[in-house]
């Protein structure tokens, strides 16, 4: 019977496999997908935000506890856990070492990124590179791996962990380490989620995935069933408004359409129904998946002009391009007369200062409804181009209640043999809204807690088991 | 106007499926992502544009160094729907370039089954030197000679059948070059730039996977040995080109005649060479056999095969010469040596050899580039 039986195939899951193998503990992971689209959502990441007090390695100026807790809090509007959000942020300072260790490497700060580089230490080549590295480590410490291997069940006795069945196959474990991610992947579990809107649409039917095919959420559904304590709701998620053209699965980062901030968006009336203008993209950009998901059809289209073509990051697929704003609402399938209505009120509308998109800068609507707060530049010169934009499912944050020795909960009573970590557990940091890099933290700081953790728990079952043998 | 479109549209159509589409495909996939901007040259390169011409796409090719990195960090890797697999993409446009570029144009084909052209020129070649030694020695295994290879061969017969060859060659590359240089519009060199393009080519900067870890050969690891088995068959080379160099002064300007004593400088030099040149070929034609698959292009394999082999042929064959060069088997090792050599001299501008030079010329123009105002301005990401 191995110790520690760690399931999932993600960065959480394999920090955990590598900290319980170091703790001395016998290691077996499951991972469900076969090994190309090994690592789920966690290969398509690319940072990790990363706590520091003075410049640092890869990491600019000093980015203190405080000042991260506030972006915390800023962005989950108090919807956290204070003290599990502030052991995350401590353990962010001090993982990069051990990532070096296990072959991760950081990059230098570079061109499109230079905003982000004192909040967060990006890996060279990303997520998939950062998987790739921590798999070689794992294999060659010696942690059994198995690939294809969705667990459908676990067996709880008394809020105990006891087997794991692959199908008809049952594996016996001393701990276990939960780490399989959310459910965005289960499209039913979504449906049910998001219900029926005002328009007698199901939202969830036209919801994209931007990441793993793999994440059903099929254990996450039955600890909860169980009696597993949970956090945050099932409609609470990282969504990202995405290029409608995007692959219903792994679109990734690049189907994101950064366009938003430097045009309007309107729905399919053609009508605007946010603050484009509100914050940064990187800031913003989670919450506009959300606001398209709201909207009738599901849908939304980012409008800009032509001045502002090089200004952001180049979208996958071409945009939509027209010389005349009817002609492009044509192109686009909504009212030609609506959209140029639209885009003459809220022209009129903008009071052009100082443009710069590199700052919060003084170019706002006045007398418009929703105001768009900066970087409101008139749309009137061609070619003019449109985006179709969808609602992409990034992660769910409906996750099971953990404290800080990762320890699922079970009315209250923590397991003394299960852990939780990653996208499973997320909630408890991230009630709601994201900022960039912290799923990784909070994935590498769980992990690695759990996988300690477990092997703790499985030597002491070790020596329990051993003092048993001893007085019998 | 509209026929004007008419013929664009088809020409683009036509260009669908042709590695120059598939690059601009994937590269625009790339520049959307960007997660790999630290591994090497080419994806900062491509930050600078957001259209990807032929011209830019036949620079992006050359400055790729095929090193793996990017392939197996990509998360739109095969299996995923969108078939990123950069590397090959690259080795495919390189060998178009190679073939556009190459002069005169119609000596371009011989890129397409380079193998069979390098085996054919060694082979002739080898014959060449075997009957002409025959006739002029009346026989292949006269007595020893005590390494005089001048005894078998006039110097001056030598020196202009190689040069000539040589000289065509070089004239063949710098042609090729030219067009290539002009093709991407370049810019103007500064001192400044040439000297880092130098720095990047002679250390192999970008095998080293932007970490210094090294690139990939059979899977997702990292290894260092790809660069160090470069490193000993171009040093190798240039030690070799040494050699023969200071052997040219020490013949014509100090009238000292070959052979050379052991000691002497163009046979320390030679040997250290010769050494490099079977160390290195040896090695990267192992990890070539264990290159994984998804790796470069498979149809470019004889050709990079065929040209180590072809070094390793020349390497081997010289030092056995210098070996026996006192004994009766000289006569035939000479023209089985100079044989590899002619083989080689013939086929430069049109294998494997040439992409050095082509390299070298986008490393330049990387650090041209690099020095002059980015005018893309992307939102603050």
């Amino acid at each position: 019977m191995v110790d520690v039986l760690v399931i999932g195939g993600g960065n959480a899951a394999l920090c955990a496999a590598l900290m319980a193998k170091e703790a001395g503990a016998s290691v077996l992971l499951l991972e469900a997908a076969p090994k190309e689209w090994r690592g789920g959502n966690s290969s398509h990441t690319r940072n990790i935000r990363a706590m520091h007090d003075e410049p640092q390695d890869v990491m600019l100026e000093a980015y203190s506890e405080e000042e991260y807790w506030q972006d915390v809090l800023k962005v989950t509007s108090g919807i956290t856990d204070e003290f599990l959000a502030r052991l995350v942020i401590r353990a962010s300072s001090q993982c990069r070492d051990w990532m070096r260790h296990h072959g991760v490497r950081f990059q230098a700060p570079l061109s499109g990124t230079l905003n982000l580089s004192r909040t967060n230490a990006f890996f060279m080549g990303g997520g998939k590179a950062l998987v790739n590295a921590y798999y070689r480590s794992a294999e060659k410490l010696g942690v059994g791996i198995r690939y294809e291997s969705p667990v459908s069940s676990v067996e709880i006795q008394d809020g105990k962990f006891i087997a794991a069945y692959i199908g008809d196959e049952r594996i016996e474990a001393k701990t276990c380490v939960l780490a399989a991610g959310g459910f965005e992947s289960n499209r039913e579990w979504l449906k049910e989620a998001w219900g029926t809107n005002q328009y007698g649409e199901s939202p969830a039917d036209n919801f994209l995935i931007r990441g793993t095919r793999y994440n059903k959420g099929v254990l996450l559904k039955q600890l909860i069933s169980l009696g597993a304590d949970s956090v945050s709701d099932p409609t609470q998620a990282h969504m990202v408004a995405v290029d409608a053209r995007a692959p219903l699965y792994d679109g990734g980062i690049c189907t994101r359409i950064d366009a938003v901030s430097f045009g309007i968006v309107v729905n399919k009336n053609a009508q605007r129904f946010s603050d484009e203008g509100e914050d940064f993209w990187p800031k913003r950009y989670a919450f506009w998946g959300r606001l398209v998901a709201q909207q009738p059809g599901q849908i939304g289209y980012s409008i800009i002009d032509s001045k502002v073509l090089g200004r952001f990051m180049p979208p996958v697929f071409p945009g939509e391009k027209a010389d005349t704003l009817a002609e492009l609402a044509i192109k686009l399938g909504i009212d030609p007369k609506a959209l140029q209505e639209t885009v003459k009120t809220y022209n009129a509308a903008c009071r052009v200062g100082t443009f710069d998109h590199t700052i919060l800068d003084d170019c706002h609507t006045e007398g418009l409804e929703p105001a768009k707060t900066h970087w409101a530049l008139p749309i009137d010169t061609g070619p003019f181009y449109g985006y179709t934009v969808r609602p992409g499912v990034t992660f769910t944050y409906l996750g099971l209640k953990t404290d800080e020795t990762a320890a699922v909960h079970f009315n209250g009573v923590s397991s003394a043999n299960l852990f939780v970590a990653g996208e499973m557990m997320a909630g408890n940091v991230l009630g709601k809204g994201y900022a960039a890099g912290i799923g990784m933290a909070i994935g590498t700081a769980f992990g690695r807690i759990a996988g300690t953790q477990a092997a703790k728990a499985a030597q002491i079952l070790n020596q329990s088991q051993g003092a048993e043998h001893a007085t019998a | 106007m509209q026929q004007l479109n008419a013929l664009v549209k088809e020409a683009n159509e036509l260009a669908i499926g042709t590695p120059e589409s598939e690059a601009d495909r994937m590269l625009q996939i790339c520049n959307a992502c960007r997660y790999c901007e630290g591994f090497c040259a080419v994806f900062p390169a491509m930050t600078r544009r957001i259209e990807f011409t032929p011209s830019v796409v036949n620079y992006l090719a050359n400055l790729c160094h095929n090193c793996g990195a990017c392939l197996h960090a990509c998360q739109y890797a095969p299996p995923h729907e969108f078939g990123v697999n950069i590397p090959r993409v690259m080795a495919q446009v390189r060998k178009d370039t190679y073939m556009t570029y190459a002069w005169p144009k119609s000596f371009g084909a011989l890129y397409k089954s380079n193998g069979v052209v390098v085996s054919v020129a060694v082979s002739l070649s080898i014959a060449f030197f075997l009957l002409l030694s025959a006739l002029l020695n009346g026989s292949l295994s006269s007595g020893p000679l005590d390494g005089n290879f001048y005894a078998v061969f006039s110097h001056n017969t030598l020196a202009l059948m190689f040069g000539a060859v040589f000289g065509f060659s070089i004239l063949a590359i710098a042609i090729g070059l030219i067009h290539f240089w002009r093709g991407i519009s370049a810019g103007v060199i500064s001192a400044s730039a040439a000297a880092e393009a130098t720095h990047d080519a002679l250390t192999l900067k970008y095998l080293g996977g932007g970490h210094g870890d090294g690139c990939n050969n059979e899977d997702d690891a990292f290894s260092l040995w790809r660069k160090r088995f470069h490193h000993f068959t171009f040093y190798g080379f240039m030690l070799c080109f040494a050699a023969t160099s200071v052997a040219t002064i020490y013949h014509y300007f100090l009238g000292l005649h070959a052979p050379y004593a052991l000691n002497s400088l163009p046979v320390i030099l030679g040997t250290l060479g010769g050494i490099g040149l079977l160390i290195g070929p040896a090695g990267l034609l192992y990890l070539n056999l264990h290159r994984n698959s998804e790796h470069g292009d498979a149809s470019q394999k004889s050709m990079d095969r065929a040209f180590i082999v072809l070094l390793f042929m020349i390497s081997i064959s010289g030092l056995l010469l210098l070996a026996y060069r006192d004994t009766s088997a000289m006569v035939a090792l000479l023209a089985v040596h100079l044989g590899f050599v002619m083989g080689f001299f013939l086929t430069m501008p049109y294998g494997k050899f040439a992409h050095g030079f082509y390299r070298v010329a986008a490393l330049l123009k990387n650090s041209i580039e690099k020095r002059q105002k980015n005018h893309l301005q992307f939102g603050a990401d």
